[in-house]
């Protein structure tokens, strides 16, 4: 494929502007730019050309299965994209005057109250862009309140390793040191481990339930008690909140602070990976300690507040709106059926590709599971030399996504599975019905596996040289 | 009412069997009884996708939308190529995840190489990351990734948007790391005399933000400002308007370490705040520092050229507390859309961009002052100027909001900072001036 800049040539170009309609204006020749930016020079017609055939080599939700593990794939509704058109929101600035955004309050406003229904929480902050961006806010609220009391000796977060690498590097962020916790035989927190762990100097737990592995953690109550006993505070990573949705809520297992992925549970698009939005929702006694600005409502209408210790800001104005437009339009559709049917769904999907694989491939853990499963290629491995990598480079040929493989840590050649609630019984059955067959090639044929895939646009790439001789732009004066 | 479940109750029972349950809820049976819901949601019932859009749109409709803005203070209205919306709503790159797997993603990975290649050109830098939630973060990424052991202290001037400014602070008050503000003049431009002062004090002096064009519309002396910041051997960081780039001298050609922005007037609509997309671009000395994605060229096995996420050891999933930065998520949409944005209006058009919005600004200040106000931006501007004015800033906003105009920005009792972009036009310009005018004259607008 030509890159952008190996198309067109010189003098291609668009134009979409009308000539100045006021006088030219230069400034002092210490300011101007000498050099001109090497920009591709194309045309319009060679822009659509390229951008549709890159789009060839791109694979999203829409072009097929995608479980892609911890990363809830699912179907990204079109009315959300529609809504999110509507240029009574695309065109408005986000420093307008409260009273000429009133509907963009009143969305901020329902979503709001719609999550806390989900999650059991009191209050909810947009500001957040991401999961982890979310992650990096809630753990703010937990050190904004250890300082507020004057407590400064907490300087430790909790971190079982099955966590997403994400806990720990936001921990980091905000200064923490971080605390392993191993996990049982059984995939959960090590409540004897935990209990060692915790102490004056714990800030708080992260966790996410059901986990990594996709269990739900069954001591969740006497782990959060645990950690609220030695005066921490404990943190939920929502990446999983698909699995329980409407069944079971955060606020009620104990924790005092989560984000949410409305870019996984909520249905809006991943856009080859981002934008996301990562709202926080904290329970009341963390509410003055918010970031950004609060939507208020009065009676004459909606406004925005300042919480009175609000630890700042982590994104320049309120949140990324339209995403928090697209989260909406679907909470909107599924209503307080479609909740949990999703969530019931997803997990039915999970356990139905489970027991299609279980035979064929090791699951280190045992079911029912949660919206995900964690299978293990270690057996294969050892047998046929085949890793849990070729045969996800296997699967690509089969015209699928492959799982997340490798995470969790914790597992040996890892491939996790989460199959979202919106694949259909039948892209079920082809996809166990190819691994299957990869499984079975692995014994028959391992050499064909090794040098998956075949039918891609490209073979393997040689990551150690892109990493040992990066080369990261295009040289576009190369031939000069 | 809709759940996007494709399968059937049928079907379910089907799969149930399979698994060897009864129904699918009892796959819940090993959650405690104390955690689960006893009742249902306190939502709403699911509406018709009809009822959804109608809703959707009563609330877009509760939103004024201003034909015409002259507010920017770090989101900016520009016109937007219709190539651009029609290549972002394609599927197959709107739906997909992270490219972690680079056979079945070379169009994402080559469109982000390809982004990284024209932030490159437009900053001077040597190599930019795939991309960081909004301007502000950006900003405050850049200034914790120059912090080491030995240089722990941020500066920043005055003169920066207040915005980025306190969304470095949250960064930096969460690490524990200290940002010292660098006081503005009267000009409002950098005391560079207090920068130099304060860096000459400071042994560990991390790294110096300045903002060009600055808050205020003003033009910064960089060329000053990056001999100070050198020979004190910290790092000097510039955040720039991506436009301005087209026509104003590069962070790169000033000597600064690592550029940084909002790049929202790439083709991203105001969008009430976001989705953006903050840029951050470097040396190649600080490349292993960066956060965030980065996409690099390789072969395949057979010699084809390929892309493929790399330099991965700087990053959360592999290094978890050690990593450079927990980004995960990016904003690789509005990526994809500045790219398209950057190849459709080529260098030409930016700067055609940059210079109309440029001549517009001077045309709203020479009207405005006409009209009464006082020009007190302190000298050079860019697009963005500040005036004064006896009537309040606020009675002003009213009156232009009236009128179906987004006045400039409020920004004390009775200061005002205004922004225009080649989208305003004479008429526009005259209109505002009218009102102004009429209310500096003391009649009713």
């Amino acid at each position: 494929m030509k890159l952008i800049f190996e198309r067109g040539g010189e003098g291609h170009r668009s134009d979409f502007l009308p000539e100045n309609a006021f006088p030219a204006v230069s400034f002092e020749e210490r300011f101007q730019r000498e050099d001109k930016p090497a920009l591709p020079e194309v045309n319009e017609v060679e822009i659509a050309q390229h951008y549709t055939q890159l789009a060839k080599q791109a694979f999203g939700v829409s072009n097929g299965m995608y479980p892609l593990g911890s990363c809830t794939m699912k179907y990204n509704p079109k009315v959300n994209e529609e809504a999110a058109s509507l240029k009574g929101f695309t065109e408005i600035h986000p420093l307008q005057p409260a009273k000429t955004m009133q509907g963009v309050a009143e969305m901020y406003a329902t979503l709001e109250k719609y999550l806390l229904a989900i999650t059991g929480m009191d209050h909810v902050t947009f500001q957040p862009a991401a999961g982890a961006h979310g992650e990096f806010t809630g753990l703010q609220l937990i050190q904004a309140y250890h300082r507020d009391r004057g407590d400064e000796k907490r300087t430790k977060i909790i971190v079982p390793d099955s966590a997403h690498g994400t806990n720990p590097a936001s921990a980091t962020m905000c200064g923490y040191q971080i605390v392993n916790v191993p996990s049982n035989e059984k995939g959960g927190v090590d409540i004897a481990l935990l209990k060692e762990a915790v102490g004056e100097d714990t800030a708080g737990l992260m966790l996410t339930n059901p986990n990594t592995l996709g269990i739900f953690d069954e001591n969740i109550e006497e782990i959060t008690a645990i950690v609220h006993e030695a005066g921490g505070l404990c943190y939920y990573d929502g990446a999983n909140l698909n699995a329980v949705m409407g069944i079971a809520r955060p606020g009620d297992m104990g924790f005092d602070v989560m984000h949410m992925n409305l870019h996984k549970t909520f249905s809006t698009p991943h856009g080859g990976g981002g934008p996301g939005s990562g709202p926080v929702a904290c329970k009341d006694f963390l509410k003055e300690f918010l970031p950004g600005r609060q939507v208020v409502c009065e009676e004459k209408g909606y406004s925005f507040a300042r919480p009175e210790k609000t630890i700042g800001s982590v994104t320049a104005f309120d949140g990324n709106a339209l995403v928090v437009l697209r989260a909406l339009a679907y909470v909107l559709t599924l209503g307080k059926e479609g909740i949990p049917q999703a969530a019931e769904n997803a997990v039915l999907n999970a356990n139905y590709m489970r027991v299609g694989l279980q035979d064929v491939m090791d699951v280190p853990y045992e079911g029912p599971c949660m919206h995900e499963f964690v299978a293990s290629a270690k057996t294969i491995k050892k047998e046929t030399g085949v890793a849990a990598l070729d045969i996800a480079k296997g699967m690509i040929d089969c015209d699928m996504h492959p799982p997340t493989i490798y995470f969790p840590l914790i597992v040996d050649e890892a491939m996790m599975f989460e199959p979202t609630e919106t694949e259909s019984k039948a892209s079920i059955d082809r996809a166990v019905e190819a691994i299957r067959g990869i499984c079975k090639k692995a014994y028959e044929d391992p050499e064909e596996l090794h040098g998956a895939p075949h039918h891609a646009p490209i073979g393997r790439p040689d990551e150690v040289t892109a990493a040992r001789h990066p080369v990261v732009r295009f040289e576009v004066k190369e031939e000069e | 009412m809709g759940d996007y479940i494709v399968n059937t109750a049928r079907e379910q029972q089907q799969m149930c069997q399979a698994i060897g349950v009864e129904k699918p809820s009892d796959l819940f049976n090993g959650l405690p009884e104390d955690v689960r819901l006893s009742g249902p949601l306190d939502l709403p019932a699911g509406k018709s996708e009809a009822e959804v859009l109608s809703l959707i749109e009563d609330m877009a409709d509760k939103n004024q939308i201003f034909r015409t803005c002259f507010r920017g203070a770090g989101a900016y209205r520009h016109y937007i190529p219709a190539i651009v919306r029609n290549v972002t709503a394609k599927d197959e790159f709107k739906t997909a995840y992270t490219p972690y797997q680079p056979e079945m993603s070379q169009g994402i990975l080559q469109s982000i190489f390809e982004y990284q290649t024209m932030i490159c050109e437009m900053t001077g830098m040597d190599v930019s990351n795939a991309s960081l939630y909004d301007g502000a973060s950006a900003a405050a990424e850049a200034v914790m990734m120059c912090r080491d052991r030995k240089r722990k202290t941020i500066y920043v001037s005055e003169s920066v948007n207040p915005r980025m400014r306190e969304v470095i602070m949250t960064y930096a008050t969460a690490a524990g790391a200290k940002v010292e503000t660098v006081a503005m003049g009267k000009d409002n431009t950098t005391d560079l005399e207090s920068l130099s002062a304060l860096l000459a004090e400071d042994k560990e002096a991390a790294c110096f933000l300045l903002q060009q064009p600055n808050y205020f519309g003003r033009l910064e002396e960089p060329a000053v400002a990056e001999k100070i910041v050198h020979e004190a051997g910290a790092k000097f960081i510039m955040a720039c308007d991506p436009i301005s780039l087209a026509v104003l001298k590069s962070p790169g050609a000033y000597g600064a370490d690592a550029a940084v922005g909002e790049g929202q007037p790439l083709g991203l609509p105001l969008g009430a705040g976001g989705p953006y997309i903050g840029f951050l671009a470097a040396k190649q000395d600080m490349m292993r520092k960066l956060p965030g994605r980065i996409v690099g060229e390789t072969t395949d096995h057979d010699g084809n050229r390929a892309y493929v996420l790399t330099l991965q050891a700087r990053e959360q999933h592999i290094r978890r507390e050690k990593a450079s930065s927990n980004v995960c998520s990016n904003e690789a949409l509005c990526a994809l859309t500045a790219s398209v944005y950057m190849a459709a209006m080529g260098a030409d058009g930016m700067a055609q961009v940059a210079n109309m919005s440029v001549s517009a600004a001077h045309a709203l200040r020479d009207a405005l002052v006409a009209a009464g106000m006082e020009d007190v931006t302190g000298g050079e501007f860019f697009n963005e100027f500040v005036t004064e004015s006896k009537v309040p800033a606020k009675e002003i906003e009213q009156a232009c909001m009236k009128e179906g105009i987004l006045s400039g920005l409020p920004v004390g009792d009775d200061r005002m900072l205004w922004c225009a972009t080649e989208v305003n036009t004479p008429a526009e310009v005259e209109r505002v001036a009218g009102i102004v005018k009429k209310l500096m004259e003391g009649g009713a607008a």
